[in-house]
């Protein structure tokens, strides 16, 4: 049996974060991870290390023996810290271990419920659970294949069955007038899929911020009301502001929902020349995440430029405090709300151009089960220009392909292979 | 309330075709008082369709036939007159064993068989209607009114029901050519609320051997180390012939082109879905209207008999018409037709009313096997009699019912598919339509199937030794290589190619690269040198796929798992909150067995599975606490 594993907590920054895995190899990860295997049921400081020995994070590991746990079978919890950068390095790492996969939705639970592990009153209230997650999948699913998504799959659905097709005809009417090499025929389909899979994995990042949110970064000179601007975007206090240059001296996140997309502000540090050691800490990393935002806002008083943050194309200039300054360019003041509404119809223009221009393969467990698919293609083609070629090898690989890609292209059922074998050649004797 | 005394029969098997044979044998085997009714005893074990037997996906199920000690592929071995292992350059999962069958000897080998077995009688007689019990069927009524009781009955009936044999425009009632069909029966089993519809199939027209010029046409020899149906036979039986191909011409598609209307399909006569593996020369020289030329092979009917069986020309045109364009073909310009072609329609119950032991649902006693559930096929149709005949006699002891799987065998495959999927044209096995397809192959069938057959009571002494003795042979060969472990120089030096990477290699490890065959591996260990040449071919077979079949285990261990959750049939959809309406509509129609099932309808979703399972585990500790 697989061992599955998935992020148990939400996704995005947080103090905490919690993986959790179950399945016969869930002890063996960990093994692998920290070097060792802490006693079960004992909450216990590890160093997570990639393969490559790279220091990953600090965390806190729960071992749990068959029989003893949330599913009943061997599992395991890793609370690290909650960035989002180690999980994703992790989920990475687990990804590639050898049994284990990312779990479906609800596995985990119906893991525990295979295994007797959940009480009455619990199966009661599946149902409503259920019922909640189903509603979400099919949300997320209409989402999903409804743009464009649903064009692709059902591009790739076409060109698997035709593969798939031509390959079944030569093993299941081998007596029969159907081409004796489909080689070239399937190595082509093979390839161009392949190709688009890889554009889609190597795409799929952009689409990942479509769904974890886009970072906006409000940069400029200190004391020209960014985080006033913050407060009034948020509806609330977020951050402290006061007449003083350089209040804000960390960077303060607020996460709100801009016309359907999830967005991140950032409030940064002013940017001026300090001697303050602390501020100068709070500007070099108001820099850094500026820089790696999605977009910048840069608030100031007039022409100034700003040191150290690069201008990139969809950037957004504005004027501050424009309750106080007369101006005829684009100004705004977080004070009374003027030029708010234009500001987020700008950045929420900018931010659904780019999210329209993104890879559609939408969720984690979707780019899993494209990288599957793209190495079981791999496999085929390699099994088909190889000397030893066996038809029913390389029919096996896009199988695994088809069955890895199901939940995108919905599934490809025999009747259909058959349907294209039966309108492309003329069988039966 | 229906007392019997006594019953007259434990299982009844009504009809003599395939099904109904394999049936009646597989409940004799398990030891139930068993009776065959056919309407002509001269009938049974007659092929009506074309004479062979096997072929892709269909020879994967006359071996699991024979794995279970089934009738068919001893029969078979014993009349095949041209023996070919089709697929022969690709690997073995693949491949299927056919053959050419005298269609005397099939039917008199056949009735010998049948007439060995001790406790199974055959009854010439017509079966007119069910005896039922509330909703228990416990017997038959007979034409001339008497009445037959047994605890289980199999209805087998083919094409009889309400069968019509068209041949162009005339249309005549039959469920053969020459045979009465069984319309009685059919409104009885209409009354039971059965959902019937109609399907049609196609036959070419016979011709006599002795007026084709064979001295032009090519021929298709059988092949020169004939592979048998049976695991228990090495050789022919009879002597071996040869077929002939030819080929249709361009003027013969001109001919059926002017003539379609006169068509029984094409003029607008049948209204029943045909099978599109096999088309009539119609629906080819329409459909692929670019082609010029299709094949046609010529296959001998038997040895005492010069009958020949076009096989790719079947046809519902006129006879006149069929005489022009047979007549238009190379090597038949001075062909005989000895019996026209036709196309049959017939009725056939939607599969999906069975359970996957092919009890009927909604009446228990009954089951039905072959051409009636929508399948084509003689194999198709023995292996749904093996598994009825099985579970009937069963039922009849009050036995739980013996489930094949999707993962063990054809046979589960062809099972699940027709009640799970129903059919929407008459059902063929592919080797496709198997996902195991790797695991599930011909050479193995006697190792996937015979232990569940012993078990059961199916397979008898004589297979049981013979197979008892191969396991140990191939045990102890596998242990031999496993035992010993070679490094890449004694590799390289017995001249099998790898890579030095310092790793050992066992002999099993060696065999799974694709070149290397048993002898290199006895270079390296004469000890290996004993191991019979049977043994060392299915070690290769086995070691070809074994990386795959490592990965398909796993996919196996995770169906097993959901086929071991099984609903009771009186499960309530209708209570489970969160189910769309569309997918409580269909599985309460459906009823899976398993969970394992449910998963397999089409548009179940992994939450409504989770649903499902919740309220099977509920139930399950409900019991408990009570």
């Amino acid at each position: 049996m697989d061992t599955i594993f998935a992020l148990a907590t939400a996704r995005g920054k947080s103090g905490v974060a919690i993986i959790r895995l179950s399945g016969p190899n869930a002890a063996d990860a960990i093994q692998q991870l920290c070097g060792n295997i802490p006693a079960p049921r004992r909450a216990s400081l590890r160093k997570l290390r990639r393969s490559d020995g790279e220091l990953l994070d600090e965390a806190l590991i729960l071992v749990f023996k068959q029989g003893q746990s949330f599913t009943g079978e061997d599992s395991a919890e890793i609370q690290f810290h909650g960035s989002p950068a180690v999980s994703k390095a992790l989920l990475q790492e687990l990804g590639l271990m050898h049994g284990l996969r990312l779990a479906e939705p609800g596995e985990f639970t119906r893991r525990a419920l295979e295994n007797g592990c959940l009480d009455l009153a619990q199966v009661e209230g599946l149902s409503d659970l259920i019922e909640a997650e189903t509603e979400a999948q099919r949300r997320l699913a209409q989402r999903v294949f409804s743009g464009a998504l649903g064009d692709k799959a059902e591009r790739w659905r076409i060109s698997l069955i035709r593969a798939a097709a031509l390959l079944e005809a030569t093993i299941d009417f081998a007596d029969e007038e159907v081409p004796e090499d489909v080689r070239p025929e399937v190595l082509e389909i093979v390839n161009g899929l392949s190709k688009e899979l890889k554009a889609e994995i190597d795409g799929s990042i952009v689409s990942e911020r479509i769904r974890d949110g886009f970072e906006v970064a409000i940069v400029g000179p200190p004391n020209v009301g960014k985080s006033t601007l913050l407060n009034a975007l948020a509806g609330r206090e977020a951050a402290i502001t006061s007449e003083f240059a350089g209040t804000t001296r960390d960077v303060i996140e607020v996460r709100m929902d801009l016309k359907g997309l999830p967005v991140t502000f950032l409030d940064t540090a002013g940017l001026r020349e300090t001697s303050d050691t602390v501020e100068e800490i709070g500007i070099k990393r108001a820099i850094d995440r500026a820089n790696q935002a999605d977009l910048r806002v840069f608030l100031a008083m007039g022409e100034e430029l700003v040191a150290g943050v690069e201008h990139r194309p969809g950037d957004i200039h504005v004027l501050g405090k424009a309750d106080l300054q007369e101006s005829a360019g684009f100004a705004i003041s977080g004070k009374t709300g003027q030029g708010l509404d234009k500001l987020i119809e700008k950045i929420a223009e900018t931010l659904e151009e780019r999210a329209s221009g993104a890879a559609t393969a939408m969720r984690a467990r979707h780019r899993e089960a494209i990288k599957t698919a793209y190495f079981a293609l791999k496999s085929a083609r390699a099994n088909v220009q190889g000397e030893s070629y066996l038809a029913e090898i390389a029919a096996e690989e896009l199988r695994s392909a088809i069955r890895a890609l199901e939940s995108l292209v919905g599934r490809v059922d025999v009747e259909h292979v058959l349907d294209e074998i039966f309108s492309k050649f003329c069988l039966g004797k | 309330m229906f007392h019997v005394k006594q019953w007259d029969y434990d299982v009844l098997v009504v009809g003599g075709g395939h099904a109904g044979a394999e049936a009646a044998h597989a409940a004799a085997r398990v030891g139930a008082r068993t009776a065959l009714i056919t309407l002509s005893k001269a009938d049974l074990g007659v092929m009506s369709c074309n004479p062979a037997i096997g072929g892709l996906g269909k020879g994967h199920l006359v071996r699991e036939i024979d794995a279970l000690d089934g009738v068919m592929a001893r029969v078979a071995d014993r009349a095949g007159i041209q023996f070919r292992l089709l697929n022969r350059t690709k690997g073995p999962a693949v491949q299927g064993p056919r053959a050419q069958a005298d269609r005397k000897i099939f039917r008199q080998v056949m009735q010998e068989e049948t007439a060995a077995v001790s406790n199974l009688d055959v009854l010439e007689a017509e079966v007119a209607d069910l005896i039922l019990d509330g909703c228990r069927v416990v017997g038959v009524v007979l034409s001339d009114g008497s009445e037959c009781s047994a605890r289980a009955v199999i209805l087998t009936t083919g094409t009889f029901l309400r069968g019509q044999v068209h041949i162009g425009n005339r249309s005549t009632p039959g469920g053969r050519m020459g045979d009465r069909p069984s319309v009685r029966l059919a409104e009885r089993i209409e009354d039971m609320g059965f959902s019937l519809s109609r399907l049609k199939t196609g036959t070419p027209p016979r011709l006599d051997g002795k007026t084709i010029d064979w001295d032009i046409l090519e021929v298709q020899p059988g092949d020169q180390e004939p592979v048998m149906f049976s695991f228990l036979h090495s050789a022919p039986f009879v002597r071996q012939v040869t077929c002939g191909i030819t080929h249709t011409n361009s003027q013969t598609h001109e001919i059926i082109r002017e003539n379609i209307e006169l068509s029984s399909m094409y003029g607008g006569y049948i209204g029943g879905v045909g099978p599109r593996y096999c088309p009539s020369i119609e629906d080819k020289v329409v459909r692929f209207s670019d082609k010029t030329s299709h094949q046609v092979f010529l296959e001998p009917e038997g040895l005492g008999d010069d009958t020949i069986y076009p096989n790719g020309i079947s046809t519902s045109l006129p006879q006149e018409v069929q005489k022009a364009y047979v007549q238009s073909i190379k090597g038949l310009e001075n062909a005989r037709i000895l019996q026209p072609g036709y196309a049959i329609e017939y009725d056939y119950i939607d599969p999906r009313s069975l359970g996957s032991g092919l009890g009927v649902k909604d009446f228990p006693g009954l089951f039905l096997a072959g051409q009636i559930n929508g399948t084509t096929g003689y194999e198709e149709a023995a292996a749904q009699g093996l598994v009825a005949g099985l579970n009937a006699a069963r039922a009849a002891k009050d036995m739980e019912e013996i489930i094949f799987s999707r993962s063990n065998s054809y046979i589960g495959v062809l099972i699940d598919d027709l009640v799970t999927h129903g059919v929407s044209e008459p059902y063929r096995m592919f080797t496709s339509r198997a996902e195991f397809r790797l695991s599930l192959r011909a050479d193995n069938a006697d190792q996937r199937l015979t232990p569940i057959g012993m078990e059961v009571g199916l397979v008898k002494e004589r297979r049981k030794s013979a197979f008892i003795e191969k396991m140990e042979a191939l045990n102890s060969a596998k242990a031999r290589l496993k035992s010993h472990k070679f490094t890449p120089n004694q590799l390289n030096e017995a001249g099998i190619k790898v890579r030095q990477d310092g790793n050992l290699r066992h002999g099993i490890d060696v065999l799974a690269f694709p070149s290397v065959s048993f002898e290199n591996l006895v270079v390296l260990d004469p000890d290996l040198e004993s191991t019979p040449l049977q043994i060392r071919r299915q070690l290769e077979r086995e070691a070809l796929y074994v990386h795959y079949i490592d990965r398909q285990k796993r996919e196996i261990a995770a169906v097993t798992r959901d086929e071991a959750f099984e609903i009771p049939v009186d499960f309530n959809y209708a209570n489970l909150s969160g189910l769309s309406n569309e997918l409580r509509l269909k599985l309460s129609k459906i009823r899976p067995k398993t969970l394992g099932q449910a998963s397999r309808i089409e548009g179940i979703t992994p939450a409504a599975l989770t649903l499902i399972l919740g309220k099977l585990r509920q139930l399950e500790s409900r019991r408990a606490v009570r």
